[in-house]
């Protein structure tokens, strides 16, 4: 292995969506998740970060297929565990920039659980969660978030359980940082996929991203192209004005949980930020000083040997 | 006085009043609740083995149960090398009516029955033993006084122990002081005062029980390292070994009897700089490893029984993304919840071949306590030569057992952790089909600004995914052929007694110590019988069928069921691979190590020319009796 010391990236080369783009996306025509796509790339122009030190991971699924577009470090491992493999890269290696991109079945479905603890643990992981209510790599199954009579080829009279409530299970899960978007704002996604990214903690972006092959006019109700209505949460700008006092506050967790419950199709924006709770990175690296500080520094060598000798 | 676990030696001799009888070694099975501290004893001894000549072997079972509930501690000692457990105990003592019950059936005729009079009522007349009363109850609650109740009972026995055998009071009062130190004088003080009184309490019959270990001829013997010994736990050697290896990172779930070395390893990582996350489950737990490893730092992840299970799609992904991960199964009885707290070695095939399509990667089993510490450090190398998953199958006995062993030679051993960040030259590839795999992290440049991906889907040598058949073919070939290639780079494995003969006894993981006693038993006996023990079970190593055609038997002792066609899983898998009829199956499952007269018994049915039973080599009674 060629240890030579790192060359300086040519100076003044920005990060370029040319440079970023992978292998010719797998999506049907017209799918959301090629806006997601072209979202992500405009992010990665603005945040420019080095390139190796990006990774983009995900489960399976269609949106699942996303690490292939992207040229950067990064992968796809086995449905709805994408989560904990990213947990194990942020901790594993703090420098590095965690971009995990997943479908409604990996993230409310068989990776539910790791959702919740993910959000438990917080580390430094912004996951973009692509909502299209459907399973369609696998050609129209119920999904989590199929709305109830949605006819599947699993339940061909109309789907009879409760769907998730993204936002409100986002929410409880305690995640740091919790939006929600829709992929024909383009603009808008952008910004929530870069305030996630920039927030410092596991952060969640729900964006609403059509299969057009299986649910086709799924999001049409918040799409006013199609007749619908676009409505953003209206963030408190803390300028002292009447108007402010209406204006939603991020950090107020119960504000936040009552628009998750306004009917559909709801609001979009940040619904919740904390920018307070420590991640699970610091207070690794907290347990890592304070232990050091114990042993005064002493070598791997050191402290193996001084266990051992206390074995004796 | 001949030992009964040993074979059978001239020597000994009834002692004259007073003086210590002479033995070689002995067993004594301490049976209580698990709140007693009965393994605080085992520890001591085994410890303070460890400080002297003797060898230890400690055998523990706990109940599953959190807390009461019956808990038994046996630890066999000896100048010597100590092979096994022991079959039976010379010292049974019994601190309740249900120990006694229990366990008096493990007691050696000729024995001692040292109980607890304030609980114990043994079988009136029993001949078969020599029964010593004593008020273990009362006596600690006199020694200790205050409001401690019966607490210290344990360290009241380890004083008659000490005692009757003649033991170190200078270094067990040290050990003690170690133990408790750290804690208030307070109790520093009672566990001396109630040592003091059990060393102190001989009295009756108890005068005539003095016994002292032998001074063994060690010529002949591996040559002493000269370097201290340690005494621990098979789980803290693999915790030990993979810190040694350069494992900084790893996560887990708790199960029994796997817990410890996530507990070990997540006190210890962070003062080395590392982490080891507790996860919400067996998934999240090896997915969490793979990540880790994906960063350029080999993991650990590990659990027993259906935890393993879980973790097996995620396996499939790191053999198929070619990721180096260690995987530590500490072995329990099963299926399901089975057996928590019991032996077995029925996880083989599953190791093997467990998770789904072809995925060939390593299997490892350490033969005891030290070598838990060995096979640690190895896996850690091979799974970073090779990128592949390695298990290591270990088991519940050796999970629990403590024994004492040469310090590793730590200044040679250490490994340093460092991830590979260099540049990666513009033809970097991370699945080359002509070469092993060799991941760059994140965090790594590559000069050709083509950035890989790591996956499960059948990829192309840059890992984008490919539906060729061409590819799954060769893909499917290089995941292969590097794993046989470790097989041709293998050590010889460990292949002791006759070099032919009419019986070869094969064992893996923890049935190393009784198989080869077993071994060294009957070949007295004019059988020409070998030993091999297998460490590397996957891949194996080269050549044994040049070994196993020496022999008329090839024999494999193993702690699982015989199957639906008659074999265990190791002798089903050698079977499979040599083709050979004569290998045939030693196999139990009753949750217990193999004692070595069942491994004899066993042999005993391949040996055509002599009459073995299972007491070959083994006087019929205890070590202790007062007859000669």
């Amino acid at each position: 292995m060629s240890s030579v010391a790192t060359p300086p990236a040519p100076a003044g080369a920005p990060l370029t969506k040319k440079v970023l783009v992978a292998d010719h996306p797998t999506w049907c025509p017209g799918c959301g998740d090629f806006a997601v796509l072209a979202s992500f790339y405009r992010v990665l122009e603005k945040l420019q970060y080095p390139h190796e030190k990006i990774v983009t991971f995900a489960g399976i699924g269609c949106s699942s297929r996303f690490p292939y577009f992207v040229n950067t470090h990064g992968g796809h491992y086995i449905h709805g565990r994408a989560l904990p493999f990213a947990a194990g890269i942020s901790l594993g290696n703090d420098d590095l920039h965690v971009f995990v991109f997943g479908g409604d079945g990996d993230g409310f479905s068989i990776g539910g659980n790791h959702l919740v603890h993910t959000a438990r643990k917080n580390p430094r992981i912004t996951y973009v969660i692509m909502d299209n209510f459907v399973y369609g790599l696998t050609k129209k199954q119920t999904s989590p978030t199929s709305p109830i009579g949605f006819k599947t080829k699993t339940d061909p009279t109309g789907a009879m359980d409760q769907p998730i409530n993204p936002m409100r299970t986002l929410l409880n899960t305690g995640a740091t940082f919790v939006a929600r978007s829709h992929a024909t704002q383009v603009n808008h996604m952008t910004d929530m996929m870069l305030r996630a990214a920039k927030h410092d903690g596991f952060s969640v972006v729900e964006i609403l991203s059509e299969c057009v092959e299986f649910y086709e006019g799924a999001f049409d109700a918040a799409n006013p192209r199609k007749g619908g209505t676009w409505s953003m949460i209206d963030e408190k700008k803390n300028d002292g004005s009447p108007e402010d006092a209406a204006r939603h506050d991020t950090s107020d967790e119960l504000a936040a949980m009552k628009i998750a419950l306004e009917p559909w199709p709801g609001k979009f924006g940040v619904y919740y930020e904390n920018k307070s709770r420590p991640t699970k990175n610091a207070l690794e690296a907290g347990l890592i000083a304070r232990a050091k500080e114990k042993t005064k520094n002493a070598t791997d060598l050191q402290l193996l040997q001084s266990t051992f000798a206390k074995l004796r | 006085m001949v030992s009964p676990n040993t074979p059978e030696t001239p020597g000994g001799g009834t002692s004259p009043s007073g003086a210590p009888r002479s033995i070689q070694d002995v067993v004594i099975r301490l049976a209580g609740n698990s709140q007693d501290g009965i393994q605080a004893v085992g520890g001591f001894l085994a410890r303070l083995a460890g400080r002297s000549d003797q060898d230890v072997m400690t055998y523990m079972t706990i109940p599953s149960t959190i807390s009461g509930g019956p808990s038994i501690f046996q630890v066999r000692m000896g100048t010597g090398d100590i092979l096994s457990a022991g079959d039976r105990a010379d010292m049974l003592v019994a601190f309740y009516q249900h120990s006694y019950d229990a366990h008096i059936s493990s007691l050696r005729p000729g024995g001692v029955l040292l109980y607890d009079s304030d609980h114990v009522t043994p079988v009136a007349g029993d001949n078969r033993f020599t029964h010593v009363a004593v008020p273990i109850t009362t006596a600690t609650v006199e020694a200790v006084g205050g409001t401690g109740k019966d607490k210290g009972k344990n360290i009241f026995i380890l004083g008659l122990i000490a005692r009757i055998f003649d033991l170190d009071v200078a270094k067990l009062s040290a050990l003690i002081k170690e133990r408790f130190g750290g804690r208030n004088e307070d109790i520093v003080r009672n566990a001396m005062l109630a040592f003091d009184s059990g060393y102190a309490w001989p009295q009756n019959n108890l005068r005539d029980l003095f016994y002292r270990f032998e001074a063994v001829d060690q010529a002949g013997g591996p040559a002493p390292s000269g370097r201290p010994q340690i005494t621990v736990d098979g789980n803290t050697a693999v915790a030990y070994g993979l810190l040694a290896g350069g494992v900084r990172h790893g996560a887990g779930y708790p199960i029994t009897p796997w817990s410890s070395i996530m507990e070990t390893l997540r006190t210890e990582l962070p003062k080395y700089g590392g982490i080891f996350v507790q996860c919400e489950d067996e998934i999240a737990a090896v997915s969490t490893a793979i990540g880790f490893s994906y960063t350029g730092q080999l993991a650990i992840t590990g659990s027993s029984g259906p935890g393993l299970s879980l973790k097996m799609e995620a396996l499939g992904w790191a053999v198929m993304a070619e990721m180096p991960l260690i995987v530590v199964n500490v072995q329990r009885g099963g299926p399901s919840t089975g057996m928590p707290t019991n032996v077995e070695q029925s996880d083989l095939l599953q190791a093997i071949y467990g998770s789904h399509g072809d995925a060939p990667r390593v299997v490892v089993s350490p033969k005891n306590v030290e070598d838990c510490f060995y096979i640690a450090l190895e896996a850690t190398r091979i799974a970073r030569e090779y990128s592949t998953p390695v298990f290591i199958l270990t088991d519940f006995a050796l999970a629990s057992r403590i024994e004492a062993f040469d310090e590793p030679d730590l200044t040679t051993l250490m490994v340093s952790p460092k991830a590979d960040l260099s540049t990666r030259g513009a033809d970097f590839k991370p699945y080359p089909l002509d070469r092993i795999t060799r991941h760059a992290p994140p965090g790594a440049r590559i000069e050709s600004g083509k950035y890989p991906t790591v996956t499960g889907l059948e990829h192309d040598e840059m890992g984008h995914p490919t539906g060729s058949p061409k590819l799954h073919t060769q893909m499917t070939i290089k995941r292969r052929e590097k794993i046989k290639a470790l097989g041709a780079a293998l050590p010889a494995p460990e292949h002791t007694g006759d070099p032919e003969g009419e019986v070869l006894l094969v064992t893996w993981g923890s049935t190393w110590g009784p198989g080869r006693e077993a071994v060294g038993r009957i070949r007295p006996a004019g059988v020409k019988a070998g030993h091999l023990h297998l460490r590397h079970i996957h891949p194996l190593p080269n050549g044994l069928e040049a070994i196993f055609a020496k022999y008329k038997k090839i024999v494999v002792a193993e702690i699982n069921d015989e199957g639906l066609y008659g074999f265990g899983q190791l002798a089903t898998l050698l079977r499979a691979r040599y083709a050979n009829p004569d290998i045939v199956s030693i196999t139990k499952t009753d949750g217990l190590t193999f004692k070595v007269s069942e491994i004899v018994t066993g042999l005993a049915k391949y040996v055509g020319s002599q009459k073995l039973d299972g007491t070959v080599g083994v006087s019929s009674h205890s070590a202790l009796a007062k007859s000669t």
